[in-house]
């Protein structure tokens, strides 16, 4: 049976559509969740889209944090289900403390909306298996709010451990702390990015099919498991 | 009812592009020699008695939802002990 791959819903998601069918064009089963809803309905592994949920009211991912689906997704993450947060999920992972760090205003104070050129620096998580690291990738981009920061210790832990898992190639696009554009937990099952992968699946309507392996790594990750 | 003001701001260390930009708008309007930094205030209506023990749930509050200790500061303030109707 295919793995069942859940995407979160909440109010201002806007990317929860094109995550469900790159969901469904690696091969997995894609599962509506609502974040009003406490139930995960028995998946594998969950994405939280990109969007502003809640409006982007108070901070981006402050209110969706203590919404009743992200209890069970921490609880989930803490069991070492694979967790990943695109743009906005980024943002909620980082409010939710499941990453370290926070999300600010671009320093370029505008949105950006680019091809952006990517280098991924691990493969060892749930969701990177697929790449080699050092590989380069290009994955849309755009936000208002993607400059990652974090204090010089956690930067210095994050890249000793490993857990930069994608840096931004060719110029930066938002000030983001030592060209950050992802990064993982300590296990490797929960990762963060600002970029778009589910945009990047289908020749039709990007320049790269680059996000396509995010999908495979996490079918290939739970099927190592089992 | 009590009045408590609750102040979020960006920690000095975190870029403040918001306060980036009104410094810079202000400066072209002819406003020279003024650095802005910007932030959030909140103003927290609380009913009862505002007791100490109260007063450590607002700042629980702050600390949980109104600011995020990763990027800001918040300071909680109480503006009208009492407010009378």
């Amino acid at each position: 049976m295919a793995p069942r791959i859940g995407v979160v819903t909440f109010p201002g998601s806007l990317d929860d559509s094109d995550a469900l069918r790159a969901v469904r064009r690696a091969g997995a089963e894609a599962v509506s969740l609502w974040h009003g809803s406490a139930d995960l309905q028995d998946v594998d592994a969950v994405i939280l889209p990109g969007g502003f949920s809640y409006g982007d009211y108070l901070r981006c991912g402050a209110i969706s944090r203590f919404s009743p689906v992200m209890g069970e997704v921490v609880r989930a993450a803490g069991a070492g289900m694979p967790v990943l947060g695109i743009c906005n999920g980024f943002q909620i992972l980082c409010e939710a403390h499941l990453l370290p760090g926070a999300l600010i205003r671009n320093d370029v104070r505008t949105f950006v909306c680019v091809d952006q050129d990517l280098r991924v620096e691990t493969a060892s998580t749930a969701w990177t298996a697929d790449f080699t690291a050092g590989q380069e990738i290009t994955i849309v981009l755009k936000n208002g709010e993607g400059g990652y920061v974090a204090d010089e210790e956690t930067l210095d832990r994050l890249e000793g451990e490993g857990r930069v898992v994608f840096r931004y190639r060719n110029g930066n696009p938002n000030g983001s702390r030592r060209d950050i554009a992802g990064i993982s937990n300590e296990r490797g099952n929960v990762v963060g990015l600002m970029p778009h992968p589910e945009h990047n699946v289908d020749p039709l309507t990007g320049p790269t099919t680059d996000g396509v392996p995010f999908f495979t790594s996490v079918l290939s990750f739970l099927a190592a498991k089992v | 009812m009590a009045r408590v003001v609750v102040d979020v701001m960006p920690k000095p260390e975190i870029l403040d592009p918001q306060g980036k930009a009104v410094t810079g708008a202000l400066s072209r309007l002819g406003f020279s020699g003024i650095s802005v930094r910007q932030g959030k205030r909140f103003e927290l209506e609380v009913e009862g008695e505002l007791t100490d023990s109260r007063l450590d749930d607002i700042r629980h509050a702050a600390e949980t939802l109104l600011a995020n200790t990763v990027i800001e500061s918040f300071d909680v303030r109480v503006e009208t002990a009492e407010v009378h109707g």
